[in-house]
């Protein structure tokens, strides 16, 4: 750049020249210079200030289509993520507690047909009445051909029954994929599982919702996608529950029960590895509820929990419990048993004539009624209630079934000295048998309250002390005699130490007015091995009768025990307990 | 020298376009490739769902009783009962002096034969 000076020499000499001041001309450059510097500066300015906006302009500019783009577009699942084996829109499985399936579910379809699209309704009608035999040709041909724009056909199709649909070849039938619940094993453990069916339906999908059991239960839990498909691990072990089954089944059969239940519970823990209820159901294709008759008689009623029975004798070691834990008497004090036993205008007398008086062992071992009584009147009403109370017998048992909130236990809302009496050998108080096997494992395990359940957990914690050691013990002990030498010898296995209490009790007439002659509830709540206890199995018969030469047998000893004998020289061996020489006491 | 710098800087724009491109193409390939994978994913576990209900249909215990029933000339299998519980002192030892194996052929023996 060339500098301009702000005196050039020649402008200088002219204004000399001239006579004028050559500083002026000076000042004059010196002007025109800062003009010039001024005009530059403001022009960097503006354009400093242009690009400035144009930046600004087109960050907004960004941000805002970046925004519109946003709003406008489809939500969109990330690709990217590795979402993992969670994402299974399914329902959880159901699992025994070695881990084999009880429920899963099956992709299949559902069939539905939309008439106005058929080519040829009349052989549409025609075929599908062959493909399925419990549809009516005639309806479908009314459907078909009527106003209806669309009907379901079937609910569940099997593959085969697809393809034959398939093979119809009518455009107006049409498939809609469906999930449904599949219960492997069929019958086995049905009342437990329940049963599923479909909540709201739709062509394109169905929701499975559980209708019972423990399917219901947790419905909650099976269908929730923030647990993805997670199992639910049960207690009960499948080659136990199928033994139980079967063994109950036949002994059902053989003593001409018209039910049966049957309970197998860890003594510690009251965890339930086995649960039978007989009659069963396919829970695959499970019944209507029964709208006549009883509905205990239905197959879908569950014995185990919802059955609300007197218990019979079975509750005699209750009241000698008590009295042990309570100091009142001990296994070899004598009780008077003379009879019969009157108070006010009742009789308690005895199966048998046991003599003038028995010790509180011999009393459970050879189930008196009167012996019972007498303990339970030095007990008293209040104390024997909240003993009961104790061991759960006042309220439903929390077992994880909807079911088992249907079996409240009924007692005497007074609780007076005559029901003392009779509630200390089972009668005038109603109770599940689940209730009746958490209370047996309550007494034998060392006296931990034990809270039934079905659902496998990594601990569960002990409940509260309800009797001492020692007096569990001798409860075991009687327990053990009565199977040695009492009404239990039936039940005696070699090698498993069986202790257990018989009860027959008569059933109450539904209509009211007292109780059968010939109808009797046989159970027998058994504990294995005595010495050493592991589980508990509870076993009810419904109206068993042996028929023999003399007399028809129906007392427990006869029915109930030589079938849970059965159960458990069956079972045993499973449950890995190795027989066992009893140790000396 | 400026204009050095411009040719560079704009060399510069244009490879990192072209990585960035690049990039973008590879990106969408690998979620085109996850995605599939995870389709094939979904269809081995449902597959997978239905090969556990068969497994569990066919090992179900009512089926395997009427097999046992079915097979039982050939394999006589009865349910476990307490008795056959055993100890290790059951199991018979063999006695090592008294051997019922044949004795040891001698090398020069099976020479002499041939």
């Amino acid at each position: 750049m060339i500098r301009k000076p702000l005196r050039p020499l020649a402008l200088v000499l002219e204004a000399r020249s001239q006579g004028r001041n050559p500083a002026e001309i000076e000042r004059e450059n010196v002007r025109a210079r800062h003009e010039q510097a001024r005009d530059r500066s403001r022009l960097r300015a503006e354009s400093r200030l242009l690009v400035l906006i144009l930046a600004f302009l087109s960050l907004f500019v960004l941000v805002g289509v970046r925004m519109g783009t946003l709003s406008m577009s489809e939500p969109m699942e990330p690709q990217s993520a590795y979402t993992g084996p969670s994402i299974v829109a399914q329902r959880g499985n159901i699992l025994d507690r070695k881990g084999r399936i009880l429920a899963t579910n099956l992709d299949t379809y559902s069939l539905y047909a939309t008439p106005q699209d058929m080519v040829d309704p009349l052989m549409a009608a025609e075929g599908l009445a062959e493909i399925f035999p419990d549809l009516d040709q005639q309806d479908l041909t009314r459907w078909f051909t009527g106003e209806r724009k669309f009907l379901w056909v079937k609910k569940k199709l099997s593959p085969e029954q697809k393809q034959a649909v398939h093979d119809l070849g009518e455009p107006g039938l049409k498939f809609g994929p469906r999930e449904v619940r599949l219960y492997p094993n069929g019958r086995l453990a049905a009342h437990v599982l329940g049963g599923a069916s479909f909540g709201r339906e739709d062509v394109a999908a169905a929701e499975v919702v559980g209708v019972a059991g423990v399917e219901k239960t947790f419905d909650a839990f099976l269908r929730d996608p923030t647990y993805a498909g997670e199992a639910l691990e049960l207690t009960l072990d499948l080659t136990i529950q199928s033994a139980v089954e079967h063994v109950l089944r036949g002994g059902m059969t053989l003593m001409n029960a018209k039910g049966a239940a049957g309970i197998l519970m860890d003594v510690n823990t009251g965890e339930i590895v086995s649960l039978v209820s007989l009659p069963d159901f396919d829970p695959n294709d499970r019944p209507a509820p029964p709208t006549q008759g009883n509905p205990a008689d239905s197959p879908l009623f569950n014995r185990a929990v919802q059955g609300v029975y007197e218990l019979g004798s079975t509750f005699k070691i209750f009241a000698a419990a008590q009295a042990l834990e309570l100091g009142l008497v001990q296994p070899d004090t004598m009780i008077d048993i003379r009879g019969p036993l009157k108070w006010g205008k009742y009789r308690i007398t005895d199966f048998h004539n046991y003599g003038n008086e028995l010790s509180v062992h011999d009393i459970i071992k050879k189930s008196s009624n009167i012996g019972s009584a007498r303990l339970a009147l030095e007990i008293g009403a209040e104390r024997q209630r909240d003993f009961l109370t104790q061991l759960g017998f006042t309220e439903q048992t929390s077992v994880e079934m909807v079911e088992a909130s249907g079996g409240r236990p009924k007692f005497p809302a007074k609780w007076e000295d005559i029901s003392t009496i009779t509630i200390s050998y089972g009668h005038g108080i109603s109770a599940t048998p689940m209730h009746l096997a958490a209370a047996y494992a309550t007494l034998t395990n060392g006296g931990y309250k034990v809270t039934p359940t079905l659902v496998k957990q990594d601990y569960i914690e002990r409940g509260p002390r309800v009797i001492s050691p020692e007096t569990s013990r001798q409860v075991r002990e009687m327990l053990r005699d009565v199977v040695r030498e009492g009404t239990a010898t039936f039940g005696d296995v070699q090698g498993y130490a069986v202790g257990g209490k018989t009860g027959t009790a008569d059933k109450p007439i539904p209509t009211g007015g007292g109780y059968y002659e010939d109808r009797v509830i046989a159970t027998f709540a058994s504990v294995f091995p005595s010495h050493d206890p592991k589980y508990v199995l509870v076993v009810t018969l419904d109206e068993p009768e042996l028929a023999t030469e003399v007399e028809p047998k129906r007392t427990a000893g006869w029915t109930a025990v030589p079938v849970s004998a059965e159960i458990i020289t069956r079972i045993a061996p499973l449950l890995g307990l190795r027989p066992e020489i009893e140790p000396a006491r | 020298m400026r204009l050095l710098l411009y040719f560079a800087i704009f060399g510069m724009v244009i490879a990192q376009g072209f990585w960035a491109y690049t990039e973008n193409y590879e990106t969408q390939k690998a979620l085109n490739d996850a995605q599939k994978l995870q389709s094939q994913i979904a269809e081995a576990r449902a597959r997978l769902g239905v090969l556990n209900a068969e497994w569990a249909y066919l090992n179900r215990p009512e089926r395997l009783h009427e097999l046992v029933d079915m097979n039982f000339d050939r394999l006589q299998l009865l349910p476990l009962r307490p008795e056959q519980f055993g100890t290790v002192g059951e199991v018979p030892v063999k006695d090592p002096q008294s051997s019922d194996l044949p004795p040891a052929l001698e090398l020069s023996e099976l020479e002499g034969s041939e």
